[in-house]
């Protein structure tokens, strides 16, 4: 496959930024996004050229490290595929590809494709765990979790922190994962205890980086995950029972 | 990590409706919470309007006696107009905190994408009408305040010249006699279609309503809605300009 690739290149955070062309020939399509990014950094680098710095990890969908904007949609034309997950048989031999980082004030730009996305750590350590006594490992089976929660908690666990619901969303808001991460443990018993205080500081610490949820949609769309609305509804409920649960009677 | 968009939780400590009122999550559940408020009024307003097709009683208009009952409301109650004005004030409160949470809310959104992509997006899910929400509200403003000045306060030149208080019937149809005037009633009542098809769908997830059962009823509600309010309204003075109401 021949295609030709418009790529953002920008040297850092206040650098001036731009699209450059580059025409790779020769590709296979059997390889993925990032080994063609990989081939054409290959070429850059024999030229000695400056290569296209780009996340990346697993490179089997898992970790979510990856994830850049493919003509205009986060992780490419696939849907429920991370970008390192998406092969170039999906494209036409000959096509123009843009290719551009996500664009967030949440998610600042380091270099080229490469963004910041520390402000996701910020709302899991807001709330995004259960505090046990680690010990010894529980039986299993031992509380007991009926099918349908566990499933549901299950589908926004899926959930890989790569960011696209954000650069996805017209507004740049982070709404599916934040709901996805606290839906996870507000569902299960397990994270009951902390249930309110974790929907209160987690959307209070995403509304304090990231835009606000109208309801497009775009987010779940994008998702690699395909994570599912349905959990930005249950953190909207979760939000105004939060501030108005008598926490005295949180055990119940 | 970036630079706050918002306030941050410390600055939005305060006493729970207003700390509620002060974050997106609850700014998006006023919205829907005015919203149905609108929704109520308007098609209150539309069911009650729906007398212009209704004959004379003893040579009076129907809704010149109906307009007389609604300021009449609760009498003897409550004194004349009190019942009419405590309606009209929570109707104007719902129509601030609406707007107002509309464009604060905008505002939080453009900070949160300061430099927007270079490429053109393909958008999948996002539609026409979920994108121009602030517009379709902005159009429906200017409609209504047009609205108000002809047919409440009878100001010149947006009200007709025979403009007279208490004379709904007479009023209404020297209003739509005049096309422009009945132009911009539809051009506004499409743009509260668009605004509702996505706000009557929108509004669920605000409100956490979401059960896998009915998920797929919420958008044939939203279209049935918008359907309702845009055909519902837009008869009546298209009835007044083609002389079926006169
Ligand atoms: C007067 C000017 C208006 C403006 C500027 C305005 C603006 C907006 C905006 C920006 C949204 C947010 C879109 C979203 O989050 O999905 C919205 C939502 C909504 N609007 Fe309006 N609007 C106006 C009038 C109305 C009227 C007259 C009605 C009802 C008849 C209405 C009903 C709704 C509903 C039900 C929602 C959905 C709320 C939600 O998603 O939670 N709006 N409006
Ligand atoms: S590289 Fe791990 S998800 Fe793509």
């Amino acid at each position: 496959m021949n295609i030709t690739l418009q790529i953002w290149r920008q040297d850092g955070p206040d650098r001036p930024g731009g699209f450059k062309v580059y025409e790779v020939d020769g590709i296979s399509a059997e390889m993925s996004f990032l080994e063609m990014l990989d081939a054409l950094n290959e070429r850059l680098a024999n030229q000695g050229d400056e290569p296209v710095a780009f996340d990346h990890d697993c490179r089997e969908g898992i970790c979510g490290a990856c994830g850049v904007m493919i003509d205009g949609q986060a992780h490419g034309p696939q849907l429920g595929t991370a970008t390192c997950q998406l092969h170039m048989r999906k494209f036409e031999n000959g096509a123009t590809i843009t290719v551009e980082p996500w664009r967030a004030a949440g998610f600042p730009l380091i270099k080229d494709l490469v963004v910041d996305r520390s402000a996701f750590d910020r709302i899991i350590e807001a709330g995004g765990y259960i505090t046990v006594d680690t010990g010894s490992a529980p039986d299993a089976n031992l509380t007991p979790v009926p099918k349908p929660v566990a499933d549901t908690a299950f589908d926004a666990a899926a959930c890989i922190g790569c960011g696209a619901c954000v650069a996805a969303c017209p507004n740049g808001a982070a709404n599916l994962f934040t709901a996805a991460k606290i839906s996870h443990l507000n569902l299960l018993p397990q994270g009951q205890a902390e249930r309110w205080t974790r929907t209160e500081n987690m959307v209070e610490v995403m509304e304090e980086y990231f835009g606000s949820c109208t309801n497009h949609g775009e987010c779940e769309k994008a998702c690699p995950k395909s994570i599912s609305i349905d959990f930005i509804a249950m953190m909207n409920s979760d939000y105004l029972r939060a501030k108005l649960k008598n926490r005295r009677l949180v055990a119940q | 990590m970036g630079s706050p968009v918002s306030t941050t939780i410390e600055q939005r400590r305060a006493p729970w409706p207003v700390a509620f009122y002060r974050s997106a999550v609850g700014k998006k559940w006023v919205m829907a919470i005015t919203g149905i408020a609108i929704i109520l009024f308007v098609i209150f307003h539309m069911v009650g309007n729906w007398k212009i097709f209704l004959p004379d009683v003893d040579g009076i208009p129907d809704i010149d006696i109906y307009a007389e009952a609604l300021r009449e409301l609760l009498v003897p109650f409550l004194p004349e107009h009190v019942a009419l004005w405590i309606l009209r004030t929570g109707l104007i409160v719902a129509f601030l905190f609406h707007i107002h949470a509309a464009y604060s809310l905008t505002l939080m959104n453009h900070r949160a994408r300061p430099e927007d992509y270079q490429g053109p997006r393909t958008y999948i899910a996002a539609n026409y009408a979920s994108r121009t929400m602030r517009w379709s509200g902005v159009i429906f403003l200017a409609f209504l305040l047009f609205h108000l000045a002809d047919l409440t306060w009878g100001i010149q030149p947006m009200a007709p010249e025979t403009w007279a208080r208490g004379e709904v019937y007479a009023n209404f149809v020297a209003t739509f006699s005049r096309a422009p005037v009945v132009f911009f009633y539809i051009v506004a009542m499409v743009a509260l279609g668009i605004h509702l098809y996505h706000g009557a769908w929108s509004m669920f997830q605000s409100l956490g309503i979401n059960h896998p059962r009915f998920n797929h009823l919420r958008r044939w509600f939203a279209i049935a809605l918008a359907a309702l309010v845009t055909v519902g309204n837009a008869i009546m003075p298209l009835a007044v300009l083609f002389g079926f109401v006169e």
